[in-house]
């Protein structure tokens, strides 16, 4: 007889916590990996597809899924550092032995020679390009990632890759700077 | 327990942590009046003199501008105008260097000043109560005014906050060395700042309002005290000499005890501070309409003869400042914009004053030493017990070295109000607030860049959306399109089997023969390609009695409807139509019917037939073109035949585009439903030209060299009639096309297609029947093949020489050609039928 109170009890236990858990599962259910937002916020949204992916996101599922965290050449060093803390790993130093800082760049076109193939409006991936057909192009400079992705389709060669200019908001003190004394 | 409000009227104030004790320095500048300089040779001033945005540019370069006039409009967020400080003539506008630090170019206006001073009209106020709280805040707005304690926000944002605010405070500290605007300020005009504070107080009413002065400076506090008299809500408060109380939040806190949270701002809390130069500048704009264009500044320092304070108006180059007070600059001259403390040294004095620019140092060697070599941190604390934020300076320094940013947020790094209180007390001469700009700097950056990161994946995942639903779409339409037709096909082949049915019920002979002879195509067919596909030759049987009767009934329909030219090009084609459906019919009849003796005629018909089915095939195809000309793709083959063929192709197809185009042109409604019908037509005829090559080919392996003989020279003849009807063809779209010329443009695209996929199609066929031909006159004689190569070849060739004049006289030939060549088609055909 105890042996059946026993397997009653178990067996209303096992029940409970099993439709608590299902509960749970339904109703917590995650969506899609965290991780993989996590590392999407700390890629710099470039979309250059310098990694080997065709843009941020996709990178970020690779590294969640195990892929290299120093294939990102527009974040820099820093971006390796912040993904090596994430994920747990050593840094390494960037693939392709890219030098410590990039430049910030932005396309700019030159109107005067651009003859509106609109083949830079199709590869520009964050539509930072507007123009139309036989129309003059230009580029959004606030929207430009400078993912160099409008510099090769252009027949005619008129998008350079400038550095973006410096304003009195991104101003920074050089604190590196060689003090002058003059000896005399 | 005494109120706050009891025990701020008694005089209590409530000290904050922190804060030092730096020589005041102020003596030198405070004994002669506030003087007014001479208009200097050009004003440089720049758009962008406050925080926030630019206003709208609305003058420019050449045109004459009156002092006070606006050169700037407000336009979005945080914008205020500035205005020509005197009138004058604007020489330039265009990026100069900026009162910053970095000295960046800043867009600025010019002005040559014609020494006039005349004043723009001014619309004073006398009676601001009257206004509307609104219209008040307008005032301020378009008269420019910003901060001009230092931080330049603007003072109409402020004045319009929608918080209840309960302490107006009045920052008169002025706590930094040297600088004594404010005071000057106060002492000559304590009435003016008075009036402006009843403006506000009029705005924001206040509980009460405090008047911060600190205690070096009596005359001021006499002056104010003395102005303020007659307002009972109006507190004159002595608070005592450190170093930075003039900070926003060190005076609330110093005034009221209480402390502004971190991250917030005073009006959070009920208060509001105004430096007392802002609320002079309100009451110059309210009560006179004066803009803000000019303000107080102290020139001072030991390389300055005359230091004192003086009016300057804005956008008056510092290097005229230092030469009317007198200046000898020292070697390696420093000057400073802004006090000791927080000023930063100018790049060049080629730097107009802005509104914020309260303070011109140039000190020698002696009184502000250069900073010395920074040294290694002895953890003496001294900065912490200076701060008067009460962070770590020595940790933030630490973190801010290393870069490491998110523990830099963690210690309340935007709290620090970089008054270098910690730098000043550093016996390590580190240059702590440097490192806090610069990280400050950084962490903005980067937040600037997540922000851009994060429009930049909006914008990335809303284009990868927008292609997918584009590609989308366009699967989408590829899938609709064949999905309609072969539905629609289906009804048609119903109606076609309904149509055909009662005709055989009929026992119309016609109808009954090409029943019989699809039968036995069917099965013809099904014995050599695949088993059992009576049904599909049923199909096709109806599908093509279905399109010969439509090519009658449009040719009907044409040639009552339709104008003369085209009525008898359709009773032409229509005619012709039936002829050659008769001729098929009755060819590939004898063809089945037992065909052993007369092989010659039977190889002829069929090629005549073989013919026929290519041009309707031909014809079909224009209609659908843009559906076949996937077909255009095959193997190019050297070969004179196929290159013949081609030619021969090209020109049935202009005539067949000729045909088409008609029918476009006369009825363009029902031209979809006949694009269809034409299709299933130009299947059927595909269907009949394999098979007379089949025929061809069994017979011709069958019988060896006359029937080859035979058939090139059937070809031959046909290929020449072709040619004709096509130059007949041609003239007559000559004709038309000069009638109307804009339907020719298309319909030349039209041909131009149409005659790709006949390529196509002639190179294929073609193709087939040189192997075949190969095959079969491995016997032959090379000369009737080089004959009918040249024949067919010279042909067209003369063809299109002829065609180049267009004469009534070539139309005729060809009127006659095309006689000969039907004769001769009957002959043929007769002889058959004879034979047979």
């Amino acid at each position: 007889m105890t042996l059946f109170y026993a397997l009653i009890a178990l067996g209303s236990l096992a029940l409970i916590f099993g439709l608590i858990l299902g509960f749970a599962a339904v109703r917590f259910r995650v969506e899609s990996n965290p991780i993989v937002d996590q590392i999407d916020t700390i890629l710099p949204q470039t979309q250059c597809g310098q990694c080997g992916y065709p843009g941020c996101r996709p990178y970020a599922e690779a590294i969640a899924n195990g892929d290299e965290i120093n294939k990102c050449p527009p974040g820099g060093e820093a971006t390796v550092k912040k993904l090596a803390d994430l994920m747990g790993v050593e840094a390494k130093p960037l693939a392709g032995g890219e030098q410590a800082e990039p430049v910030k760049t932005v396309a700019y076109i030159r109107e005067d020679e651009c003859i509106g193939c609109t083949k830079c409006i199709q590869a520009c991936p964050v539509d930072a390009i507007v123009g139309a057909t036989r129309q003059m192009h230009t580029v959004l400079i606030d929207e430009c990632t400078g993912c160099d992705l409008c510099v090769e389709p252009c027949p005619v060669d008129c998008i350079d890759m400038l550095p973006v200019k410096e304003t009195k908001q991104t101003w920074k003190w050089q604190l590196n700077a060689i003090p002058v004394t003059q000896v005399d | 327990m005494e109120t706050l409000i009891e025990q701020i009227k008694q005089g209590k104030v409530w000290p904050f942590a922190g804060g030092i004790h730096p020589p005041g320095q102020k003596q030198q500048s405070t004994s002669r009046a506030i003087e007014r300089l001479e208009l200097p040779d050009k004003l440089v001033v720049s758009l962008k003199q406050h925080i926030g945005a630019n206003g709208k540019l609305i003058v420019e370069k050449g045109q004459s501008v009156l002092k006070g006039q606006a050169l700037t409009k407000p336009s979005g967020n945080w914008s205020v105008p500035v205005h020509a400080p005197t009138s004058g003539v604007i020489t330039d506008i265009c990026p100069m260097p900026s009162a910053h630090p970095s000295a960046l170019p800043e867009l600025s206006v010019i002005i040559e000043p014609d020494g006039k001073d005349t004043w723009c009209e001014l619309n004073p106020v006398d009676d601001p109560k009257a206004l509307s709280h609104d219209e008040l805040v307008d005032i301020i707005h378009q008269s420019g005014i910003a901060g001009m304690g230092g931080a330049g926000f603007p003072t109409y944002v402020k004045a319009d906050t929608r918080k209840s605010i309960e302490f107006l405070i009045v920052n008169a500290v002025e706590c930094e060395p040297y600088i004594t605007a404010d005071d000057m300020l106060m002492r000559e005009h304590a009435h003016g700042i008075i009036a402006g504070i009843e403006l506000m107080q009029h705005l924001l009413n206040p509980t009460l309002t405090i008047i911060g002065i600190e205690d070096n400076k009596p005359e001021a506090i006499a002056a104010m005290q003395q102005a303020a008299k007659h307002n009972e809500s109006i507190i004159v408060q002595t608070v005592p000499t450190v170093y930075p109380s003039g900070g926003e939040k060190q005076l609330i806190k110093l005034l009221t005890g209480k402390e502004v949270p971190s991250g917030n701002i005073p009006a959070d809390i009920g208060m509001l501070v105004h430096n007392v130069g802002t609320l002079f500048a309100i009451n110059q704009a309210v009560y006179e309409g004066k803009p803000l264009i000019e303000r107080v500044v102290t020139v001072t320092g030991n390389t300055i003869h005359k230091q004192g304070n003086v009016w300057a108006l804005l956008g008056t180059e510092i290097k005229h400042l230092l030469d009317c007070q007198g200046f000898s600059p020292v070697p390696q001259q420093r000057v400073v914009m802004g006090g000791p403390m927080m000023g930063f040294t100018l790049p060049t004095v080629r730097i107009g004053i802005v509104k914020t620019t309260n303070c011109i140092l140039a000190p020698d060697h002696q009184e502000l030493a250069e900073p010395g070599d920074e040294k290694a941190c002895i953890r003496c604390s001294a900065c912490a017990d200076a701060c008067p934020a009460s962070l770590l300076p020595q940790q933030l320094q630490w973190f801010a070295k290393s870069k490491e940013y998110d523990k830099l947020n963690e210690h309340n790094l935007f709290d620090c109000i970089e008054c270098g209180a910690c730098a000043y007390v550093c016996p390590s001469e580190i240059p702590l607030v440097q490192y806090y700009r610069v990280a400050k700097a950084e962490i903005k950056e980067q937040q600037a860049e997540q922000i851009k990161a994060e429009r930049a994946r909006e914008r990335f995942e809303a284009r990868k959306e927008r292609l997918e639903r584009e590609q989308e779409e366009r699967q989408n339409r590829h899938k609709r399109k064949p999905a309609t037709k072969s539905s629609d096909e289906k009804q048609k082949v119903a109606d076609a089997l309904a149509r055909v049915k009662p005709k055989s019920d009929d026992k119309d002979s016609k109808s009954a023969v090409a029943a019989a002879i699809a039968r036995a195509k069917a099965k013809k067919q099904g014995a050599e390609l695949e088993p059992d596909n009576s049904e599909v030759a049923k199909e096709r049987a109806a599908r093509k009695e279905q399109a010969r009767k439509y090519k009658e009934q449009k040719a009907l329909e044409q040639s009552e409807e339709t104008v003369d030219k085209d009525d008898k090009k359709s009773a032409v084609a229509a005619a012709i139509a039936r002829a050659k459906a008769k001729k098929a019919a009755q060819a590939t009849e004898a063809d089945n019917a037992t065909d052993a003796e007369p092989e010659a005629v039977d190889d002829k018909k069929a090629a005549v037939a073989a013919a026929i089915a290519r041009a309707k095939a031909k014809k079909a195809a224009q209609a659908t073109e843009a559906d076949n000309a996937t077909d255009a793709e095959p193997a190019a083959v050297d070969d004179k035949k196929v290159a013949v063929a081609a030619a021969i192709a090209r020109a049935k197809a202009k005539k067949a585009a000729q045909a088409t185009e008609a029918d476009n042109a006369t009825d363009a409604k029902p031209a979809a439903v006949d694009d269809k019908k034409a299709a299933v037509a130009a299947a059927i005829a595909r269907a009949k030209a394999k098979k007379a090559a089949q025929a061809t080919e069994a017979e011709n392996a069958t019988d060896a060299e006359p029937a080859a003989v035979d058939d090139k020279k059937a070809a031959v003849a046909a290929a020449i009639a072709r040619a004709k009807a096509k130059k007949s063809a041609k003239e007559q779209a000559e004709t038309e096309s000069a009638t109307d010329a804009e339907p020719a443009a298309v319909d030349d695209k039209k041909a131009a297609v149409a005659a790709a996929v006949a390529r196509a199609k002639a190179k294929k066929a073609a193709k087939e029947h040189a192997e075949q031909q190969a095959k079969n006159e491995s016997a032959d004689t090379h000369g009737t093949d080089a004959h009918s190569d040249d024949s067919s070849t010279d042909e067209p060739e003369a063809q299109q020489i002829d065609n180049t004049p267009e004469s009534s006289e070539d139309k005729k030939k060809a009127a006659i050609a095309r006689a000969i060549a039907r004769a001769k088609a009957k002959k043929l055909q007769q002889e058959g039928t004879d034979k047979s």
